[in-house]
């Protein structure tokens, strides 16, 4: 096949809208899918034989999950679909793959390489979160509209940012019993935030609504709380959630469930086997890939797109996927028209959707004062049950000041997740216990397989 | 056959629709349960109990986390000692699960198959 090699990984928005963009330009782009239906996990469409409408299932965003799934499937021909296929390493223009299911792997050459890997949700440990019916906030979401459940029949919803309000809102209408929406952000949200909020108006409205609808379901809703764990018997695993109210009130809500989030976190371990260089995000504390406007990371031939690099949602993802596809397309000298003549109106639109953000990051902080308050026998590290306290007794008798150093010592980030549940909760505790700025504790590297894969899983040269 | 659309006593997970489809039989530890064409393994488990495993680490049982296949908090075994991740994994006719790896040998892994093979 003559023509440039270009590999996506993901279907998300993101990823939909980067190989679309390759094969208006003539590209037969190679498109990795860890699943095998396309939408990622927003517009994640429910099995076969489930009967849901797209106005069930994704409410107010029902069109444009409708338009990204038709636009997926009429490429489907156009491009060389890899389905079921997980990237588990990017070493020097080459992508590494395996088919868990049959093993096979493949090692691809590429010209250019966009990442699309998308999120997951960014979790604050909190006590007893690593009982059984505790689950992240993207995971409650998924249970309802991928398998039509409730993750219980009392459910509490804790953390902050706009997909707490989301998930309730929607269990709430699919008639899940939510018990309460325990938000640890404060009721009046700095002027600052208001001013990134208004950049989307619609949106601030509709985040408002479901506040509204919320209050006039009878759901308890308190800002400004802090965790103070979640209950716990062995038969039953969780049993209810302590909370301390915005006035220093202890408060019970008995739950068999809990949902946890504190917005997302970036999939940033494929750009980071490929070596792009990270900066730190003092906003939202967080080390994410460096790229420049359009999607170019730090290395030559591959580029980022989506919640994977920049969390700006799904409508961001769509317009950065496009983007980083262009730029592409342009550094591949296959064409520059479209890159010249869309530029300028994408970049605005990824603009406002970061003013977007920065809003929703000041309206909605990430809690990093619970770490410091964190009781040593809390969990931090769900995987291999890894204690505060050791994690802490590594900081000051080890002299771990680097989250790296510290995960070979204590383990933390060392598990099955790979750090991506724990690891900004521990670097957290690491810099409290230290007391060093944030910045300086780094991030958890990324280690390929990005997942576990059997150890019989060999490199064939193609 | 029908699969049930209540929650089964002792069940985690609650169903809220999509309750018309046909039955899956599988078995979760010997005991044949029904679930639903479409249930990823993680629901057929959780519609009739409340925990997948238990950690390797002492803290108590578990019941997945993340359900996007990041967290690999729900893995179980086939009787073969397989393992699978069940949040990803779909129920299947016949299906037989242990919510503990094989306590008196290794799982049975493909790489484990292909280490015998070369010994023998």
């Amino acid at each position: 096949m003559s023509g440039p090699r270009v590999i996506v990984v993901g279907t998300g928005p993101a990823g939909v809208r980067a190989a679309q963009a390759l094969v208006e330009a003539g590209v037969r782009p190679i498109v990795v899918d860890e699943g095998n239906r396309a939408g990622g996990q927003v517009y994640r469409r429910q099995p076969e034989g489930f009967k849901r409408d797209y106005a069930t299932l994704y409410g107010s965003e029902a069109a444009k999950a409708q338009a990204l799934h038709r636009d997926f499937d009429a490429l489907r021909d156009r491009i060389d679909y890899r389905g079921d296929t997980l990237a588990w390493n990017v070493s020097a223009q080459q992508l590494h793959t395996v088919h868990p299911a049959s093993g096979e792997t493949h090692d691809i050459d590429f010209d250019a390489l966009i990442v699309c890997a998308g999120a997951t949700d960014r979790l604050m440990p909190v006590t007893g979160w690593n009982q059984a019916g505790c689950y992240s906030l993207g995971a409650s979401q998924i249970a309802l509209k991928a398998q039509a459940c409730a993750i219980g029949s009392r459910v509490v919803f804790m953390g902050s940012g706009p997909l707490l309000y989301l998930v309730a809102s929607q269990y709430v209408k699919a008639g899940a019993k939510v018990e309460a929406v325990l938000d640890t952000s404060p009721a009046m949200p700095p002027l600052a935030a208001l001013r990134g909020l208004l950049s989307r108006p619609q949106l601030l409205w509709r985040g408002l609504q479901l506040q509204a609808m919320l209050k006039r379901a009878g759901v308890a809703l308190l800002k400004g709380i802090t965790p103070v764990r979640i209950d716990s018997t062995p038969e039953q695993g969780v049993t209810g959630v302590t909370v301390r109210d915005a006035r220093g009130r202890t408060r019970l809500f008995a739950a068999d469930a809990v949902g946890l989030g504190w917005h997302l976190r970036a999939e940033s371990q494929l750009a980071d086997l490929a070596r792009c260089e990270f900066e730190f995000e003092p906003l939202s504390r967080q080390w994410l890939p460096r790229i420049d406007e359009d999607g170019r990371s730090s290395t030559a031939g591959v580029y980022l797109a989506g919640d994977g690099v920049r969390i700006l949602g799904a409508d961001g993802a769509e317009a950065a996927g496009r983007l980083a596809a262009l730029a592409a397309l342009h550094d591949l000298q296959q064409g520059s028209e479209r890159y010249q003549a869309e530029q300028g109106p994408l970049r605005a639109t990824l603009a406002t959707m970061d003013r977007f953000r920065q809003g929703l990051l000041l309206a909605f902080p990430w809690p990093h004062q619970q770490a410091a308050a964190l009781p040593d026998e809390a969990v931090v590290c769900r995987c291999e049950a890894v204690s505060a306290g050791e994690l802490r007794r590594c900081v000051r008798e080890l002299g771990s000041q680097e989250v790296n150093r510290a995960k070979a010592f204590s383990r933390v980030g060392m598990g099955r997740c790979q750090g991506r549940f724990c690891g900004h909760g521990a670097a957290e505790v690491i810099a409290a216990e230290a007391r060093i700025p944030i910045a300086s504790v780094g991030r958890i590297r990324g280690q390929a397989p990005v997942k576990p894969i059997m150890m019989s899983t060999q490199e064939v040269a193609q | 056959m029908s699969a049930a659309s209540f929650p089964a006593p002792g069940a985690r997970f609650v169903r809220l629709a999509e309750t018309g489809r046909p039955a899956v039989r599988l078995s979760i530890d010997g005991q044949a349960v029904t679930a639903m064409q479409g249930d990823t393994l993680l629901v057929a488990v959780l519609s009739h109990q409340r925990s997948l495993r238990r950690s390797e680490f002492g803290d108590g049982a578990r019941a997945g986390f993340c359900l996007m296949g990041a967290c690999q908090d729900c893995w179980v075994w086939t009787e073969s000692g397989q393992r699978l991740r069940a949040c990803s994994t779909p129920a299947a006719e016949g299906m037989a699960v242990r919510t503990t790896p094989p306590a008196s040998h290794w799982p049975v892994t493909p790489d484990l198959q292909m280490v015998q093979g070369r010994e023998l």
